[in-house]
């Protein structure tokens, strides 16, 4: 067949409507963003390019490899479009791509849309793009490391994602859906690492023109390196803390009001609301919370300024 | 390959077929969302969408099966939630051994996980539908219409445009690749899962070069024939009537639909 479904695209039925709005939020402001970027950054030659490009991420998905026992590598290319084209384009390009596959082979629904966009589209952009600067200027072998390593944690960003919104929908049981997820996601990253670093050689080594090191201001760049830092760390630090202690990430949830909003239907949320953190136990919950990401973003910064101080 | 090899648009004469694209995108997404608010176990609700659903098959010409054919690409997805037939608290209804785990399904489970996949099913077929009677650039139009930026329509425009183009691509890559790896009968051609993932990831590179400068030639085209920054139409879209009257009727039953839902 020309055209085979992945896994990660959820269809419409399996999230809850809040979960859905909410993911259309947050798509439709960073869409936003882009288009605005891009409309700026780029004349109208680059509206066909982006088409085209579109055109090749789709095409791409089907060149795949045998693997073992009938199972096959394959392309999602999120952190590839990304690098090749720049974080903005990248998204875009990656939203068309989930659109068509949508509207026209059903694959992945449409009021869900706006959750697909953000797992498959837009963070992979940035983990892979946000990685791949990090590293600007370095030696093409620490490059390609790099860009192995956020393809795959791009892969493992979506699943953990799509885990996050299924369960916070109540279609799935977290201690089940993320280590299921995950595991299998970690064999799929395997592969979206291998034919991106492999494509992006051959890239580098023809046309190494295409891939411009310098488009960027410094600070978008940093920003960008900060924002993938940001949500790299957020998986590497949440997916072992989700599989090994499910119940740990469901409490917190509970108390903070995340389940049972997310699991009802507004309608229902809105006449006898009650603000859910005025518990004594859930307020300490959240200032422990807060606390953590504190920490997080010290370190982040700690560790930009390491890097900075390096380059 | 031909333009049309993805297309899902079926050449009818129906009355689905010449409703305005943007009333069929907007009653689609509508129906989509009811589904989404419809409670769990709202059976006499869920049975009128089908209706409703079926009452749309039976409009577009396509035989009253149609979409039911073609619904079954969201199933494997099911298994996604299976866990909630477990895990929602509840009477139990039926325990069973499955390697080292004893399962319990509950009764306010099984009715989650039935709601969920009715709720998928339904959606999905009419998503099918409105495929199957609108042209794919109109379709595109129709989102324009609707407010989704330029940009994005545009770029999906020419991802639909080339898209058989770069597939026509990629399968000489394929066929490049078949007719290199010769092996003798039983034994396997080629190195190891690393090096057949180099020549996969080299296709890939391949692949965008050419796209590359093939989105270079079409530019250059496209200049050449008066682009300015926006695709124009000859096919402009205008609401009758009998657009407007259809989308209040279909809305009027969605609403049916909820109140039924929740009695």
């Amino acid at each position: 067949m020309l055209y085979t479904p992945a896994p990660l695209h959820i269809p419409d039925g399996f999230l809850s409507i809040l979960v859905s709005v909410v993911c259309w939020a947050i798509t439709i402001i960073v869409i936003g963003f882009a288009i605005s970027k891009t409309n700026k950054a780029l004349g109208e030659k680059q509206i066909p390019l982006m088409g085209v490009m579109a055109a090749f991420i789709f095409a791409a998905q089907m060149i795949n490899f045998p693997v073992a026992g009938g199972t096959s590598g394959h392309l999602l290319g999120g952190a590839l479009a990304a690098i090749v084209l720049g974080p903005w384009a990248g998204m875009l390009v990656m939203t068309a791509v989930i659109a068509v596959q949508a509207l026209l082979f059903q694959d992945g629904g449409l009021l869900v849309m706006g959750a697909n966009i953000l797992n498959m589209g837009l963070v992979t952009a940035a983990i892979g793009y946000g990685l791949y600067r990090s590293v600007a200027g370095q030696s093409k072998t620490v490059k390609l490391t790099v860009v192995g390593i956020a393809a795959w944690l791009s892969v493992m960003a979506g699943a953990l994602l799509t885990s996050l919104q299924l369960w916070l929908s109540g279609t799935s049981q977290l201690e089940i859906v993320i280590p299921a997820m995950l595991g299998v996601h970690a064999l799929i990253g395997l592969g979206e690492a291998l034919i991106t670093v492999f494509a992006l050689a051959f890239i580098i080594q023809t046309r190494p023109d295409l891939i411009g090191e310098g488009s960027e201001s410094a600070k978008a760049s940093r920003n960008w390196v900060f924002a993938g830092g940001i949500v790299s760390l957020l998986v590497v630090l949440l997916s072992p803390l989700a599989s090994a202690d499910p119940d740990g990430l469901e409490r917190v949830a509970k108390d903070l009001g995340f389940l049972s909003v997310g699991q009802d239907a507004p309608y229902q949320v809105i006449p006898d609301y009650t603000v859910p953190f005025l518990g004594e136990t859930a307020l300490s919950t959240i200032l422990a919370g807060v606390v953590g990401i504190l920490v997080v973003g010290v370190i982040i910064v700690l560790i930009a300024r390491g890097m900075k101080a390096k380059s | 390959m031909h333009f049309d090899a993805f297309d899902r648009y079926h050449e009818k004469e129906s009355f689905l077929h010449r409703l305005d694209p943007r009333v069929k995108v907007l009653v689609t997404v509508i129906f989509i969302v009811s589904n989404a608010l419809l409670p769990d176990g709202a059976w006499i609700a869920f049975l009128f969408a089908w209706l409703f659903v079926l009452a749309a098959n039976l409009f577009s010409q396509l035989g009253i099966g149609y979409s039911l054919k073609r619904s079954i690409i969201a199933l494997p997805f099911a298994l996604i939630a299976i866990t909630v037939l477990f895990s929602m608290p509840g009477k139990p209804l039926s325990t069973f051994h499955f390697l080292m785990w004893n399962l319990t399904i509950t009764d306010a489970g099984l009715l989650r996980f039935v709601s969920i996949l009715i709720r998928a099913w339904l959606s999905v077929q009419m998503a099918i539908l409105l495929v199957a009677v609108t042209r794919f650039p109109d379709l595109i139009h129709a989102l324009e219409h609707l407010r989704v930026p330029a940009i994005l329509t545009t770029i999906i425009a020419f991802l639909y445009r080339y898209l058989f183009v770069l597939t026509d691509e990629v399968f000489r890559l394929l066929r490049a690749r078949e007719s290199r790896s010769a092996a003798v009968p039983g034994s396997r051609s080629g190195g190891g899962v690393l090096w057949r993932a180099k020549v996969a990831g080299n296709m890939a590179g391949q692949l965008f070069l050419r796209s590359y400068e093939r989105s270079d030639r079409i530019y250059n085209a496209m200049i050449a024939r008066g682009y300015a920054g926006h695709l124009y139409t000859l096919n402009p879209h205008e609401m009758k009537s009998g657009d407007y009257f259809t989308t209040a009727f279909a809305v009027a039953v969605i609403f049916i639909l909820q109140i039924l839902g929740r009695l």
